[in-house]
């Protein structure tokens, strides 16, 4: 009997612990009522939905925490994921902010009527042409398309002219992306609103015969510079990020930008916005007008994101092609179409 | 998804209870029934999610997403898969279990040991070192490889646990009649072994049908990374849905073909007397391909996964021990673990104590339901919770709750099998001899029943805790906001190719599931005892 004796005290033991544990857990992680106590005249707490790089994001939070005391919980995703999961939640949508990495998903969630105006002093910090003309939400951001390839199987002149060569059956088995991401995903809306919905669905059926599949950006580069594959299309920062580390995964890769207004110029806007159903409003206005400001830019400037600054006149960091030369092609930022993007893509058999 | 690992031991079991007249069933037993009732249709919420999507999305549209070309590439992937993994799980397992149980293999109680490690390592672990070691695996072959190594030991602890206790007599009357070692093995033992390989067989394609992480990383697609892919870009699109329908079609055809070919024959032994302790076959020449065998299987599904998680953790350095972030996921993990295993062993308790003690039509259905929930892929279960919570309860949408609810859902057989089993072996006249004795019923079944049934109960609760552990897809649609865990940290720190970053969850997650598998490997063993 001693045995299961202790087997019996050790599962009132674990379950005790269990408890305890469970009761920490929920308590920290449910949405605090009494969050107006918290303190300070600024402080509160405000949940940001984040589609946008944690480590990046996470920076921002730390250095407005501190300047401001407001306590940020993070709920981390996919832009279109998290766009989707705000509109289902509706007016119950814990979510104060929504960060994102491409600017699709924010006109999804505008186009559902749910983010609030965002305030002027904030819109005042952003150039027009990097947030959309309706100020119902704001570019916080931006990241350039790029192809990196591998130098040692391409030569300069076999690079293609445009993004759209890469569906020809030249380039077959020759290139990666990751199409299960928003940046992707961004790219093709780019497309689609540049040359239209046939344009852009031949384009995919073409780049289903052509491509291999990664998940992610950076595991797209790193199979480049492996040799596993000539070229990727990913976004600059990849690259530029790799090569400040230890450049492991980036030293036989160089970026190539398509430019003369090119689809595969196309820069995109991250987006930043406060949704209508916040109940710390005032917080999720003062968040977004810090990361637009310029302490928050110049994290951009200054951090290992390597994604563009665009407001408060803080410049790019010197390590990147300044955005003025990269001849982006002119996209409304509120016109990208996420959902008819996933449905194209769908089609096609990429996702 | 149901673990059988001591499957074989119930089947025969829980026939006495059958026996004899049958009493109105007292007040105890309807509450229990309601409560089981309760729990059955609550664990129907996923499959009826699935079903009432699919007729919402309508004929024609249901139609056009399932039969078209990327489900046919799907298809083409997991049924490969499925069927080059599960034979090798089993061959590995059954070979393995035979080896060490049933021949003169130097160090052999080592040897038992160590082929139900690789249990501890959760499968995307292992695909993460594999890609280290081996940056442009992918494909197939890789998925192949990282799942056999992951999950034959799923095959080896039920099948070492039903050989140790096979009636040697019976192969003995096969040798005196002049079978030859080889023939007897496969007339005589291997027969007696079905339920052990069906049931690990089920297992294993259960989970090559849910597992996320280890083949996304090799870039292998299957249902489930499809599923994974489409919620990312949509949320709750119907696309996803329909792959999830083609899913959960898949796993109830798995469930049927188990228990058709788990068959009726009875493979317990009758009548009283002491079982003779099983003979060990020599090995001679063979004992150092034996051993070279064995080295081989440890070393690249256990080895391996280990030395690259640590070379990782050298390579970081100090600098990867980020307390303030390590600290609060391992807390997450063991609290969610904890009261998730806490909370499937109280659920399961009311349907074993039926199946045991009141078996008929009635527990059957009951527990059946269970399996149908359990064998749906976390990914499923987490997108029906999702939705069903933000419209029907949304006061439980991203709460702990409704993620233990999950889990408990998820996991609810490994905890049931193993209380069954216990159930059984606690005698009922003991419960009745206390209540003769003066003591209240409640009383007598705290006291008798439950203590008796802790051991195997504390079986099942380590098999939970084990699973959630590793469990990645469901906490990461569920998890309440801010929610770190190991197994989510881990992932997206792997993702981003940050794979010194993720090595100290590894190694954590490795760490805590160690003891738990260890727990798990003695308890089959003594529950195959019986």
């Amino acid at each position: 009997m001693k045995i299961r004796t202790n087997a019996l005290a050790g599962i009132a033991l674990a379950a005790t612990a269990a408890l305890g544990l469970a009761a920490c857990g929920s308590g920290s992680s449910t949405p605090a009522a009494s969050s107006a106590a918290a303190g300070g005249s600024n402080a509160g707490e405000i949940t940001v939905y984040n589609a946008q790089h944690e480590s990046l994001t996470k920076e921002w939070i730390d250095a407005f925490t501190a300047e401001t005391g407001v306590k940020v919980t993070l709920r981390q995703g996919s832009d279109t994921e998290m766009s989707n999961q705000i509109i289902q939640e509706g007016a119950a949508s814990p979510a104060d902010v929504f960060l994102t990495e491409n600017s699709p998903a924010m006109a999804q969630v505008e186009n559902a009527g749910l983010f609030a105006d965002v305030d002027t002093a904030t819109i005042d910090q952003v150039p027009a042409e990097y947030r959309p003309s309706t100020g119902k939400w704001t570019g916080i951001a931006a990241r350039s398309t790029v192809l990196v390839y591998d130098k040692a199987k391409l030569s300069e002149d076999q690079l293609p002219k445009s993004m759209l060569d890469l569906a020809k059956p030249e380039w077959k088995g020759k290139w990666a992306a990751s199409p299960s991401g928003a940046d992707f995903q961004a790219i093709v809306s780019a497309l689609l609103e540049l040359k239209g919905e046939a344009a852009a669905e031949e384009w995919l059926k073409g780049m289903k015969e052509n491509f291999k599949a990664y998940k992610g950006n950076s595991t797209a580069m790193k199979a480049v510079n492996a040799g596993e594959v000539d070229a990727a299309l990913i976004y600059h920062y990849y690259y530029y990020g790799d090569q400040a580390k230890t450049g492991e995964n980036s030293k036989n890769v160089t970026p190539y930008y398509f430019k003369n207004q090119d689809p595969g110029a196309f820069v995109s806007v991250s987006g930043g916005g406060v949704l209508k159903s916040s109940k710390n409003a005032a917080a999720a206005q003062s968040f977004l007008k810090f990361i637009t400001g310029k302490k928050g830019q110049e994290v951009l400037q200054k951090g290992n994101s390597f994604e563009y600054a665009i407001a408060s006149d803080v410049p790019a960091n010197d390590k990147l092609v300044p955005l003025t030369e990269l001849q982006a092609p002119t996209v409304d930022p509120a016109k990208l179409n996420s959902e008819k993007v996933t449905e194209l893509m769908t089609k096609a058999g990429l996702l | 998804m149901p673990i059988d690992l001591a499957a074989p031991e119930t089947s025969g079991s829980t026939t006495t209870a059958g026996r004899g007249k049958r009493p109105r069933p007292p007040f105890g037993v309807s509450a229990v029934s309601v409560i089981a009732v309760l729990i059955a249709l609550f664990s129907l919420i996923p499959l009826g999610y699935v079903i009432v999507m699919t007729a919402a999305t309508g004929w024609d549209t249901a139609v056009g997403l399932i039969f078209r070309e990327r489900v046919g590439e799907l298809l083409l992937n997991t049924l490969l898969l499925m069927a080059i993994t599960v034979p090798l799980c089993v061959a590995l397992g059954v070979g393995g279990a035979w080896l060490v149980e049933r021949t003169t293999l130097r160090g052999h109680k080592w040897w038992a040991v160590l082929l139900a490690a690789p249990l501890a390592i959760p499968a995307f672990v292992n695909s993460y070192a594999w890609v280290s070691a081996i940056p442009s695996l992918g494909g197939l072959w890789s998925g192949v490889l990282i799942a056999t190594l992951s999950y034959f030991p799923l095959v080896y602890i039920p099948a070492a646990a039903t050989l140790s206790r096979l009636d040697p007599a019976i192969e003995q009357s096969a040798a005196s009649l002049g079978l030859g070692a080889w023939r007897t093995f496969f007339r005589v033992v291997l027969p007696q072994l079905r339920i052990a390989m069906t049931g690990g067989a089920l297992l294993v394609s259960l989970h090559l049908l849910a597992e996320y992480g280890a083949f996304a990383m090799i870039r292998f697609d299957t249902f489930t990374t499809a599923i994974m892919v489409q919620y990312q870009s949509t949320f709750n699109g119907t696309a996803g849905n329909m792959l999830a329908s083609v899913l959960v079609f898949f796993c109830l055809i798995l469930l049927l073909a188990e228990v058709r070919s788990r068959g009726t024959a009875r493979y317990a032994r009758v009548g009283s007397g002491a079982q003779a302790r099983a003979l060990r076959l020599p090995l001679h020449a063979y004992q150092a391909p034996s051993q070279l065998f064995l080295m081989c299987l440890t070393a690249l599904a256990f080895g391996l996964p280990l030395v690259f998680v640590l070379r990782w953790i050298f390579a970081g350095g100090t600098q990867i021990w980020v307390a303030d972030e390590f600290l609060p996921a391992l807390l997450q993990t063991m609290g969610y673990g904890l009261a998730g295993a806490l909370a499937t062993t109280v659920v399961a308790f009311p349907m074993a104590y039926l199946a045991v003690r009141h078996p008929g039509w009635f527990s059957k259905a009951l527990e059946l339901s269970n399996y149908v929930t359990s064998s749906m892929p976390g990914i499923v279960v987490g997108l029906a919770f999702v939705t069903v919570s933000i419209r029907v309860a949304p006061g439980f949408y991203q709460t702990t709750a409704l993620l233990i609810a999950a889990y408990v859902l998820l996991f609810l057989p490994r905890a049931l099998v193993n209380i069954r089993a216990g159930l059984a072996q606690a005698p009922k006249e003991l419960d009745e001899a206390a209540q003769a004795l003066g003591k209240p019923p409640l009383v007598s079944f705290i006291r008798v029943t439950l203590r008796l049934t802790a051991p195997a109960a504390a079986g099942g609760a380590a098999l939970v805790f084990l699973a959630i552990v590793n469990e990645l897809t469901a906490t990461l649609l569920l998890s309440p906001n801010g929610t770190r865990t190991l197994a989510t940290e881990f992932w997206s720190k792997s993702s981003e190719i940050d794979y010194a970053g993720a090595a100290p969850y590894a190694l954590l997650m490795i760490l805590i599931s160690a003891p738990m598998t260890y727990l798990l490997f003695q308890q089959s063993k003594k529950v195959a005892g019986q």
